[in-house]
C-alpha cells in the first residue's frame, strides 16, 4: 500500500480509504483485556505441552515421572505452572465473559467495565487461591 | 481496465471467509468453550488433588474410570478449542498464503499430536499395559 497516496486520484488504482486500526483507541480495560484474553489463549496452547508431559512422564514409569516432577518442583517449573494457572483461569472467567456478551447482555458501560473487573479481580483472586489450597494438599510449601 | 470489483465474490457470500470454513467454527468455538468451564475446574481439581502424591498414586487414581473420562473429555475438548483459536489467531496476522499454509498446517500438526499422545497416555494409564 506504500505506492498509494491518500487522496491521490490520478493512479489506476485509487487509495481507498482505511478502517481505523487498533492504535486509533483509546486504552481501555475493556480492550486491554480483550487481546489478554487471546494472549492467556496462546499460553495456554502451549501450555498443553504440559499437560501431555505430565500424562506421558505418569504412563511412561516412575523415572519419567520423576523427571517430570523435578522440574516443576524447580523454581522455573512452578513459575511456569504459577503462570499457567493464571492463565487458566483468566482465560476461563474471560471466557464466560465472551459468553455473557454472546447472549447481547451486559454491554452497558458500566456493566462491560464490571465484567471485565470481575474476570482480572476473580483470574487473580481464584490463582492466589488455589496454590494456597495446592501448597495445604502438600502439607506446605517444600 | 478491469472495474474496481464492487460486488462481494460469491465465495465470501456463501460464507467461507479466510480460513475457508465459514461460521462452522465460530459456533463450535462456543460449544467448546461451554464444555471446557466444567472441563477445566474438573483438571483443577484433579490436578491438586494429584499433588504430592507417589508415582504409584498418582498412575490408580488417573486410570480410574472417572477421571480418565474427566482428563479424555478435557483433553478432547481442549485440543479442538485450541486448534480453533490458534486458526483465529493464524488468519488474523499471518497474510503471506504460503506462510498461512505453512502455520496453519503446523497448528494442525501440533494438536493433533497433542490430543493423540494425551489421549494415549491416559489409556495406557487406564488399561495398565
Amino acid at each position: 500500500m506504500a505506492e498509494l497516496k491518500a487522496g491521490s486520484t490520478t493512479g489506476s488504482r485509487r487509495a481507498r480509504p482505511l478502517s481505523p486500526h487498533l492504535q486509533v483507541y483509546k486504552l481501555m480495560l475493556t480492550f486491554v483485556m480483550s487481546g489478554f484474553h487471546r494472549i492467556s489463549g496462546a499460553v495456554l496452547y502451549f501450555g498443553m505441552l504440559l499437560i501431555a508431559w505430565w500424562l506421558i512422564a505418569a504412563a511412561s514409569g516412575p523415572n519419567a515421572y520423576a523427571n517430570f516432577e523435578w522440574f516443576m518442583g524447580s523454581l522455573i517449573g512452578r513459575l511456569v505452572l504459577f503462570g499457567y494457572t493464571w492463565a487458566l483461569l483468566h482465560h476461563l472467567l474471560g471466557g464466560i465473559r465472551h459468553l455473557i456478551w454472546d447472549t447481547i447482555h451486559g454491554f452497558e458501560p458500566a456493566e462491560r467495565e464490571l465484567l471485565v473487573l470481575a474476570t482480572l479481580v476473580g483470574s487473580i483472586s481464584l490463582t492466589l487461591i488455589v496454590w494456597v489450597v495446592g501448597y495445604l494438599a502438600m502439607g506446605g510449601p517444600r | 481496465m478491469k472495474e474496481p470489483q464492487m460486488r462481494t465474490p460469491m465465495r465470501h457470500v456463501r460464507g467461507l471467509g479466510a480460513a475457508h470454513t465459514g461460521t462452522r467454527d465460530f459456533w463450535h468455538q462456543r460449544v467448546t468453550s461451554v464444555a471446557g468451564i466444567p472441563l477445566c475446574i474438573a483438571l483443577v481439581i484433579i490436578v491438586v488433588g494429584l499433588l504430592g502424591r507417589s508415582h504409584a498414586a498418582v498412575v490408580q487414581i488417573l486410570g480410574s474410570p472417572i477421571v480418565a473420562i474427566i482428563m479424555l473429555l478435557f483433553i478432547i475438548n481442549t485440543v479442538y478449542h485450541m486448534w480453533i483459536g490458534m486458526q483465529e489467531i493464524i488468519i488474523d496476522y499471518v497474510h503471506e498464503d504460503k506462510l498461512k499454509l505453512a502455520t496453519l498446517l503446523g497448528n494442525t500438526f501440533f494438536c493433533f499430536t497433542i490430543g493423540f499422545a494425551s489421549a494415549f497416555a491416559i489409556l495406557k494409564l487406564s488399561f495398565g499395559v
